[in-house]
């Protein structure tokens, strides 16, 4: 054959793939939203999910998300701005940062059921602390921080060297200078990454099906205390997260309308990811304007 | 004035490299938590390593039970390898389109949907392939629908993503002057994309590329088990439904009594899937060597 066929021949298999490749994207996205918002209003994310007849909701599990999602921040930003800190800044070129990196690639390539099967057994029966959102947290931890690492590292590295040497050569401590030169400059950049990461949690599924559990007590939404068992802020209760609950009407529901309440479930997965994704994006763009003054 | 310098300067590298060092504490637990579990259905309960490894029959309630998990095995492998063989012409040839042919619309269409596909979660996939892929096999290919082929297609659907993003990546780091060079020497579009991008330059980012999709696939548990039919038998056919060792933990651990034979044998296949986590970073970081030669 000649060459010139040949590339013809390929440029059109090559636009056959994109376009078999974009239809079936946004047919998935169409589909997705389409069915979903036959579903969904303002009742269906507000009350609670039925056990065995139709017209139940998901407001306790959308409220169970977003509070994991919570905590698990609260336990990964502190320990991935340090670990992200001493790679960029202080960390030797030794067997124990290899060590580290190494972890980084472990954990972060781990399959979910693993860090759940870890969850299971260290948080839920080694440290007691039963089917809860603790626990859960504590698991979607082990594969949110080795990322956070990431994000923070590369955008301490990505700070010129310029601004640093000057803070030092001013005498400015090296700690010092990371706190109050490196952090600010490099703070577009966690912060983005952070949303990114953020997604990725908010729609976990098999790592806390053994760690938050598969059910979600009766909340009572005026109990705000951090005790009582029916308070949905109680970190020691379980809690049935969407993604989960979405797992669990499809295969071992009872209720008819699983697959609606799956479809409504499905779309505001989808829809909040996109709104992590597209608001990084924003927030990226905005904050640079603010600090470049371009 | 010296001395305290010295002292935040000592507070600093401590409590950052203490935050370090909890990745490193995480990652042992793991291997030790998972191993010392997975281990024991072998010095514990006495299955033969061989038995578990290259065995068909999965009947862990007999009396002697029966731990074959060779159909879990050969189901993940199945699958993983059938998506990546899917995947890998249709991610790679997406980031051949984004890069050299179409970059307008390529990266401004093309692009942003991928990115935004990678984060949408599994589950979702997994609930997608359960009321469109299933019911479409059922009826206009035969068999219940539940099958080796619906698991295959589910993850290539989800893994085309990491795929395509990250050959984008590897092709764009082709040197301009290369295919310049080419292309001024008077061979066409696609023999400079061939001969040069792929074969030469981006090879091994590309297999990095699949790789990770691969890692990914293998370690899927929930939208594998939507759709996969769940039966511990190798199937014999594309369109018999399977079983993977994620869908077995994923099915089986929450009604197995801790302890016991049946529910160590899951932690044995946990135990699997870690060591198969090591083999999937050890290629990559054989091609990432090959590749910077």
């Amino acid at each position: 054959m000649n060459p010139k066929t040949t590339d013809r021949i390929a440029t059109f298999v090559l636009y056959t793939i994109a376009f078999l490749i974009v239809s079936v994207l946004f047919g998935l996205l169409a589909y997705i939203l389409y069915h979903g918002f036959q579903r969904i209003d303002l009742q269906f994310i507000t009350s609670p999910p039925e056990t065995m007849k139709a017209g139940g909701g998901i407001g306790p599990q959308l409220f169970n998300s977003l509070y994991l999602l919570v905590l698990t921040l609260i336990i990964t930003i502190p320990l991935g701005l340090g670990g992200g800190i001493y790679l960029a800044e202080y960390a030797p070129k030794n067997k124990v940062t290899d060590a580290i990196r190494l972890s980084i690639e472990v954990l972060s390539s781990l399959p979910s059921i693993v860090v759940g099967l870890f969850g299971l057994m260290v948080f839920v029966n080694v440290m007691g602390w039963g089917f809860s959102i603790l626990s859960g947290a504590c698991a979607l931890t082990v594969f949110n921080l080795p990322l956070l690492v990431r994000v923070v590292e590369e955008s301490l590295r990505s700070v010129p060297r310029e601004q640093k040497e000057a803070s030092l050569a001013m005498g400015i401590s090296h700690w010092t200078t990371i706190r109050k030169v490196l952090l600010p400059v490099a703070l577009p950049g966690i912060i983005t990454g952070t949303i990114l990461a953020s997604g990725r949690i908010f729609g976990e599924a098999a790592a806390l099906l053994f760690t938050a559990g598969m059910s979600s007590p009766d909340l009572n939404f005026s109990d705000w205390s951090f005790t009582t068992p029916v308070s949905p802020l109680n970190p020691f209760r379980p809690a049935e997260t969407l993604a989960v609950h979405i797992w669990k009407v499809n295969s071992e529901g009872l209720i008819p309308d699983a697959r609606a309440v799956a479809d409504g479930a499905s779309a505001i997965l989808v829809l909040t990811v996109l709104f992590f994704n597209l608001f990084a994006r924003w927030f990226g763009r905005w904050i640079y304007k603010r600090l470049t003054a371009s | 004035m010296r001395q305290r310098n010295w002292r935040t300067e000592g507070f600093g590298r401590g409590i950052t490299l203490f935050c370090a060092a909890i990745l490193i504490l995480i990652t042992l637990s793991i291997v030790y938590f998972i191993a010392s579990k997975g281990l024991s259905t072998f010095f514990l309960n006495g299955v033969s390593l061989t038995e578990f490894l290259t065995g068909t029959t999965w009947n862990p309630d007999a009396d002697p039970g029966k731990f074959g998990a060779l159909p879990f095995i050969m189901g993940s492998f199945l699958v993983t390898v059938g998506a990546a063989l899917l995947a890998a012409p249709l991610g790679i040839g997406a980031a051949i389109f984004m890069v050299e042919i179409q970059p307008g619309w390529g990266q401004k269409i093309l692009q942003p949907v991928v990115e935004l596909l990678v984060g949408i979660p599994s589950v979702v996939y997994g609930f997608v392939g359960l009321s469109v892929i299933v019911p479409f096999l059922r009826n206009n290919v035969g068999g219940l629908g539940f099958s080796l082929l619906a698991g295959i297609l589910v993850l290539t659907v989800m893994i085309l993503p990491t795929v395509t993003s990250l050959s984008t990546d590897a092709i764009r780091r082709v040197p301009r002057d290369l295919k310049e060079a080419s292309l001024a020497l008077g061979a066409t579009r696609w023999q400079t994309i061939w001969k040069i991008i792929i074969l030469r330059s981006s090879l091994p980012g590309l297999l990095m590329a699949i790789i990770m999709g691969m890692a990914r696939a293998f370690g899927e548990a929930l939208a594998v088990q939507m759709v996969i039919g769940n039966t511990p038998l190798v199937p014999k056919s594309l369109l018999e439904p399977a079983n993977t060792l994620t869908s077995a933990i994923t099915l089986n651990m929450g009604n197995t009594i801790a302890g016991s034979a049946y529910n160590n044998a899951l932690w044995s296949m946990g135990l699997l899937l870690l060591l198969m986590t090591f083999v999937f970073i050890l290629l990559i970081r054989y091609v990432g060597r090959k590749g910077q030669m």
